[in-house]
Parts: structure tokens; C-alpha cells; sequence
């Protein structure tokens, strides 16, 4: 299958050829990709991504995929409404 | 060893931004050296709105600069890409009457060096911006020019245009120490290896203070957390950035979709932290509610900290050292180290290769501090 039509990153529609031109432009782990390219920084926060991007960054630095960091987390767990948040139903 | 003509500590855009202006101006052998890597530190973590609507006509003076070089950074820099520059003005929103008195101020201040600013009556103000509530606010100020560029993007677009003219950087390097001897700087220290240089930049961002320290200069500056967070895209709803000193917010859908909101934390301690509080979600999500209800039907994704880097006046240092010669500061930005890089760059390469330097850049001196009374201070900051 065509690199182009390999969807690594769902939410920010990245493309593993997308992953591949960024790690041979020298940034190589998870954050530094990730400002580049958005992956991780939609929706589901690096749910999917992480691990295919964390084994794709193995691959390119010939590392162990446990050597390999990935994404820093931080809340929230998943997408809550900032209306829900303020409690300003009215009451 | 490495030999060094200049080393750059900090690959935030203040580093990055002062390399590119160095090498395009025939510096050699420029070294920058990041802990981590480029926009690891507060540029990466920003609110990404560029404006010129200051209290302080300096403030107002750098902006404009710097404005004026965004609008042509992709092809200056030769970016492949885009650093997604999009000018559709800062709505900033006063509360009292008190608030619409500083605004007249600061607009005649904007105006009169050519920043095209205006004051606007509520009714106005809804047709830039139609799903502010009304009663939220009681006037505003608006300038059309100011909008949002992207830290990342800028970043990379600086650092490769300065990779291209001979710039080299070590990344996830950490400086340790700078030997000075007889008041004449000799060494840069990393946990990696030692350059010889007789001058350095400080551009260390949040640990600008620290890096200072090494030297035994004392730079007047703090760190604290400011946090922010990011809502799931939507589609283009919101132009402008929409702020608010006395409500405390600043608001901006950046072109991407998300829009990027924050405030800050009057109680924030004078540290590095950089975590996210359940207290600032609270907080931001009653305040968005109240003056962008729309807004407030949108999902958060994400919070993140990250930290600004204060001076006493809430304006940047950019200066050289009296009895230090060769170490050259930039920083103490109060929250706009990313809207100011591109004129910080600018100074900063004037000042170290001793080129003349236009008159409004010596307020920018640390030397205005030893001066009790601070004479002008910008008040206008979220």
C-alpha cells in the first residue's frame, strides 16, 4: 500500500509518508513530530497514534520499541464540553 | 572543544530568531544549544495571537516590527511551508469605565505610531465578533492587523533558514556552566562537551534567570505557570481574537479550527512548574461561557501549562551587560517572547555586531531597573 494512503494519525489526518518525511528532516521523537505534524494533538489525544508512531520512530533509529518514548499526556481523558465544565445550566 | 564566534542558549523562537539574524548578517561559527529541542520551552507552548494593541509605546513599537515581518516571513525565510499568519484583528473587551478610559490612552498611544487601531461601541463590536454576549462587556478595541501565527511552524521556519546559512544546533544538551575570567567570557559548559566562545546569548526563555546566575548577572525576572487549553475544531466561527484584561481570558480560533483559550493565575507561585489545574478548567470554562456562550458548547481536549517569563514592567530585556562584555540577554517577555522574536532578533544582532541602534531600543536595557522608579509599565496583559 501507498505510504500516502496510510493514515497514522486519524484526528489530524497524518499519513505515514507524512511521519517518514519528518523523521528523515531529523525530528525524532514524539514531541518533536508532533508540533510539526499535529500527530496526537486531536481529539482522542494520541489514543490511536502513539504507538504506531512510537514503532515507526523504532524503526528509523534502529531502537528497541520500548526504547522509544512516547507523547506526553495530560488531561482530560477524553473531550468534555466547556459548558458541562462551568456548570451553567441555568440553575 | 568547539570553537564558537557566538553561542545561543535557548532554540525557542527568541534563539532561533537572533541566529537566523546573526548568520544572515555574515556571523560565523553560531552555536545554539537547547536542553531539549526547538519550541520545547514556553514558544511551544504559547497562545500563538501576534498583537499591537500595548499600553506602552516600546511595546507597541516592537509589535508593529515584528507584524510587519510576519507578513512576509515565508518567502524571507524561503519556508517551504506556511506559518499560517492570519491578520483578523484582537477584539479586546473593556468592562468599566475605568477600562474605556485606558483604552482611549492606549489607542492614541497605537495610533500614533501608525497602528491601526480603533475604539468600538458594543453594537460594533457584535458585528466583528456576532456571538459575543452583549452584556459582557461595555466597550472595546479593535485592530484589524493584529491575528495569530503559528509557534511551531514559525520556529521551524526560522531554524531551517538558519540551518541553510550555517547555523549548528545540539539539541538535548544541557549548559551546565559558563567560565568567565577577568569579566571575559571563555567557555560554555554542556553535560556533552565545551565550546570556546567569548559570547553568549541568553535566550533560555523560563530559565533565562538561571542562565544569568551562571555569570553572577542578576536578571530581574520570575517564572509562572500560565495555563491554557485547546477545544476540538470546529468550523470557522471566530476571526478575531477576543480578550479581556478585567475578565482575565484571551480566546483565539487559530486557523486549524481549535480554538486556543487562557487566562491567567493571579495566586501563580514564581517557580517552573507547568502543570494543569482542575482549578483553571473551572475558571476558564465559566468565563468563556459568560462573554462567548458559543464557544462554550465546544469540547475541550486538552490543557497544558507553560510558563511566562515576567519582568518588573511587563516589558522584554533586551540588552547587553555593562562590565560583562559579549553576554547579551533576551528575555523577561511577561507572556510575548513568540509576537516579539522577529524584531528581538533583529536588535539583538545590531547590539552584538555594534551597529547603531535606534533610540526606543534603550529602554529595552536591564540597566532601566536600577532605576527605582519604573516609568512606564504595561498594564495591558492577560
Amino acid at each position: 500500500m501507498n505510504k500516502k494512503d496510510i493514515i497514522i494519525c486519524r484526528c489530524e489526518d497524518v499519513t505515514l509518508e507524512d511521519v517518514h518525511n519528518c523523521l528523515k528532516d531529523g525530528y525524532t521523537t514524539f514531541e518533536e513530530l508532533k508540533r510539526i505534524l499535529r500527530v496526537g494533538m486531536g481529539p482522542c489525544q494520541g489514543q490511536t497514534c502513539s504507538i504506531l508512531v512510537q514503532r515507526e520512530i523504532a524503526k528509523f533509529l534502529g531502537k528497541k520499541i520500548e526504547d522509544v518514548k512516547t507523547h506526553k499526556t495530560r488531561p482530560l481523558i477524553t473531550g468534555v464540553v466547556l459548558e458541562d465544565i462551568a456548570g451553567n445550566d441555568n440553575d | 572543544m568547539i570553537k564558537a564566534d557566538i553561542v545561543i542558549i535557548g532554540a525557542g523562537i527568541s534563539g532561533l530568531s537572533t541566529a537566523y539574524n546573526l548568520a544572515k548578517n555574515g556571523v560565523k561559527n553560531i552555536v545554539v544549544i537547547d536542553e531539549l529541542f526547538i519550541t520545547s520551552g514556553s514558544t511551544g507552548r504559547c497562545g500563538a495571537g501576534v498583537r499591537q494593541q500595548w499600553g506602552t509605546k516600546l511595546n507597541c513599537i516592537l509589535a508593529k516590527k515584528s507584524i510587519e515581518f510576519f507578513m512576509t516571513a515565508n518567502e524571507v525565510l524561503g519556508y517551504k511551508k506556511d506559518i499560517e499568519f492570519k491578520q483578523e484583528g484582537y477584539l479586546i473587551l473593556s468592562t468599566s469605565k475605568e477600562e474605556d478610559e485606558v483604552f482611549k490612552k492606549n489607542v492614541a498611544v497605537q495610533n500614533s505610531i501608525g497602528i491601526p487601531s480603533k475604539l468600538l461601541s458594543v453594537e460594533e463590536a457584535l458585528k466583528v465578533v456576532p456571538h459575543l454576549n452583549p452584556k459582557a462587556f461595555t466597550s472595546a478595541s479593535f485592530c484589524k492587523t493584529d491575528g495569530h501565527v503559528n509557534p511551531f511552524l514559525m520556529s521551524e521556519a526560522y531554524y531551517k533558514a538558519a540551518k541553510n546559512l550555517g547555523v549548528d544546533f545540539y539539541f538535548y544538551e544541557k549548559v551546565l556552566e559558563i567560565k568567565v575570567n577577568n569579566n571575559r567570557i571563555e567557555e560554555v559548559i554542556t553535560d556533552k562537551r565545551v565550546f570556546e566562545t567569548n559570547k553568549v546569548v541568553n535566550a533560555a526563555g523560563g530559565f533565562a534567570k538561571e542562565i544569568g546566575d551562571m555569570v553572577g548577572v542578576e536578571i530581574p525576572v520570575f517564572s509562572e505557570n500560565h495555563e491554557i487549553l485547546v477545544t476540538e475544531p470546529t468550523t470557522n466561527i471566530q476571526g478575531p481574537m477576543v480578550m479581556s484584561f478585567s475578565k482575565n481570558i484571551y480566546c483565539q480560533q487559530v486557523p486549524h479550527g481549535s480554538f486556543l483559550i487562557g487566562r491567567s493565575n493571579p495566586d501563580a507561585l514564581p517557580n517552573h512548574d507547568i502543570s494543569s489545574s482542575w482549578q483553571f478548567l473551572d475558571e476558564m470554562a465559566k468565563t468563556v461561557c459568560d462573554i462567548l456562550p458559543k464557544v462554550g458548547k465546544l469540547r475541550v481536549i486538552r490543557t497544558w501549562g507553560g510558563s511566562y517569563n515576567n519582568s518588573p514592567d511587563h516589558q522584554p530585556i533586551i540588552s547587553d551587560i555593562e562590565g560583562l562584555p559579549g553576554f547579551y540577554i533576551a528575555c523577561g517577555y511577561s507572556g510575548h517572547g513568540f509576537m516579539f522574536a522577529p524584531i528581538t532578533g533583529e536588535i539583538l544582532t545590531q547590539m552584538i555586531l555594534n551597529k547603531p541602534l535606534e533610540d526606543y531600543t534603550k529602554e529595552l536595557h536591564i540597566n532601566r531597573f536600577n532605576n527605582k522608579e519604573i516609568t512606564d509599565f504595561e498594564k495591558s496583559v492577560v
